[in-house]
């Protein structure tokens, strides 16, 4: 059966200055689905990510989230940019959790995760609130509730992130290297609420180098190497049987 | 830092059930260098304050009878309402324009960068002094405003508000826009990935955290407006100097009117270096027991 493209992306560029760091990517990303990104550092993957909410514009090629471009408009063969406020409100429907998370330092856990919908979706604080309860309790933090960031260890600070991304209700959720700034014991209670997520069956796109997560939790894993996706496919082909020497190689290096 | 203090008096608690060590005639005991230097290094500057003080107190001329005569009398309380007033007036539109620059400093607009740049080059390259006798003059190159003259408009208070604040805005201006960039980058990215508009953004994330960066030098700037209103003086502007002046060129007791102008100023800063310490601890929020 194939399910209807949650993320399509198509022919994306993207320079810095000179340097090109993609060059020319298609994906696509069913719903329901867990696409990890693989490849060395430079390879492009986290400004692919960072593309899918429009935090870094593309210099050509589209990116759509469930039908919707995303930061443009089409109007016959050209794009023309959305204002902001229409950027901003695409973006509630994507999450992202960052590799430093990313925690306000100078609010509280709740205020963390109740700020966004509270001030960019409306809703009422009472129902956010209970809300924002539900999720510290599924991340396994709802004593953390009153605490501020810094008196939280990473792996705690980032399952606050997930919880912060998750309370918007996102159609799709994008980790951007979720445990590579954590210490080697705490990378693990991260990688258990992503899991969780996968297993509930939201849609996300992964950029890490834990190979073993990919394995476990991935329905396609995508490498990318030099701005291009290299090559892309169920774990058990691409991290078992690759075809190209450029992912058997990379797998050499970091299994 | 709680868990260190439990630490300690765990091992406090600890040490007399195991004893003191017994002494081991084989280990020389530990004496510490007596700090003679600073010992005398004390002794001479106790002594020189010693004689300042009582140079001070001994010396009739301070007059300090006239001192206590005046220091609550009306005309110096008003002096002093004028010039705290003026100086929150000052600090409040400076900052606020203040600000208003910062934000232009940094956007993406070159126009408005440079706009901005430019103000803070002008303003900051004018003396005070020099401004404030500008805007008193500025009937002889504007003498009407909308139609009303330009004398009756622009007293010599609304001449200090406005010459004071220009300048303030430009000091403000940067120190902002340092508090501004003191914020991590990533901050904002998350606030724009959670939908955030750019004045919540602002007024929400980056400024709370900017304020860290801010309110130091603000609190530097806040004394050295509170000084620096004395300069209105010169345009005849009743504030905590010009109401001593007016004593003292009735009477001739220069110094003891001096006197009771240092003291308020002293006093005022007093309260504002306590009240710049709460504040401070005010944004530290999140901060403290950092892992």
């Amino acid at each position: 059966m194939s399910a209807p493209a949650m993320v399509d992306i198509k022919a994306v560029h993207k320079s810095f200055g000179s340097l090109e760091v993609l060059r020319g990517i298609d994906l696509e990303v069913r719903a329901g689905e867990v696409t990890v990104v693989l490849g060395p550092s430079g390879s492009g993957k986290s400004t692919l990510l960072r593309t899918i909410n429009h935090l870094e514009k593309v210099d050509s090629g589209s990116v759509s989230v469930d039908g919707t471009l995303v930061g443009y408009r089409r109007s016959g063969d050209k794009l023309y940019e959305l204002r902001e406020r229409e950027i901003l409100k695409q973006r509630t429907h994507i999450g992202f959790v960052f590799q430093n998370f990313n925690l306000f330092p100078h609010l509280t856990v709740l205020d963390n995760i109740t700020e966004a919908p509270v001030s960019a979706l409306r809703r009422p604080r009472k129902d956010v609130t209970a809300t924002a309860r539900a999720l510290l309790e599924r991340v396994g933090l709802v004593d953390k509730a009153d605490a501020y960031p810094r008196q939280l260890s990473g792996g705690q600070q980032q399952r606050v992130a997930i919880a912060r991304a998750l309370a918007l209700e996102p159609k799709l959720l994008l980790f951007d290297e979720p445990t590579s700034a954590l210490d080697p014991e705490l990378v693990g209670e991260v990688l258990d609420v992503i899991k969780d997520l996968a297993h509930q069956g939201t849609t996300m796109i992964v950029v890490t180098h834990e190979i073993g997560f990919a394995r476990e939790v991935a329905d396609t894993v995508v490498f990318m190497d030099d701005g291009r996706i290299v090559e892309q496919g169920p774990p058990a082909e691409v991290l078992d049987r690759p075809h190209h020497a450029r992912t058997k190689s990379f797998l050499s290096k970091v299994l | 830092m709680s868990s260190g203090t439990l630490d300690t008096l765990a091992a406090s608690a600890a040490a007399p059930s195991g004893g003191p060590h017994p002494p081991d005639p084989d280990v020389p005991r530990i004496v510490p260098r007596r700090p003679v230097g600073q010992w005398a290094a004390a002794a001479v500057v106790l002594l020189l304050l010693a004689l300042a003080v009582r140079s001070v107190v001994r010396n009739d001329a301070f007059r300090w009878d006239v001192v206590a005569d005046y220091f609550l009398t009306d005309a110096v309380l008003r002096g002093l309402g004028l010039t705290l007033w003026l100086t929150g007036v000052v600090m409040v539109l400076g900052f606020a324009l203040g600000t208003l620059l910062a934000t232009m400093r940094l956007s993406a607009n070159p126009v408005l960068r440079g706009v901005s740049s430019g103000y803070v080059w002008l303003f900051r390259s004018m003396p005070v002094l020099v401004q404030l006798l500008f805007w008193f003059n500025i009937g002889a190159l504007y003498p009407t405003i909308l139609g009303v003259r330009t004398v009756q408009l622009l007293g010599p208070a609304a001449i200090a508000v406005i010459g004071l604040t220009l300048h303030e805005a430009a000091y403000a201006a940067e120190v902002v826009r340092a508090g501004i960039l003191s914020v991590e980058k990533g901050q904002l990215e998350a606030a724009q990935s959670l939908g955030l508009g750019p004045w919540r953004r602002l007024c929400r994330i980056v400024l709370p955290q900017a304020m860290r960066a801010i309110v130091p030098p603000a609190g530097n700037m806040l004394i050295g407006t509170l000084k620096g209103t004395s300069i209105v003086s010169v345009i005849a502007v009743n504030d905590l100097l010009y109401s001593v002046q007016l004593v003292y060129h009735r009477t001739y007791q220069v110094i003891p009117m001096l006197l009771v102008a240092t003291l308020w100023y002293v006093a005022v800063t007093s309260v504002l270096g306590v009240g710049q310490h709460f504040v401070e601890r005010h944004y530290a929020r999140g901060t403290a027991g950092a892992r």
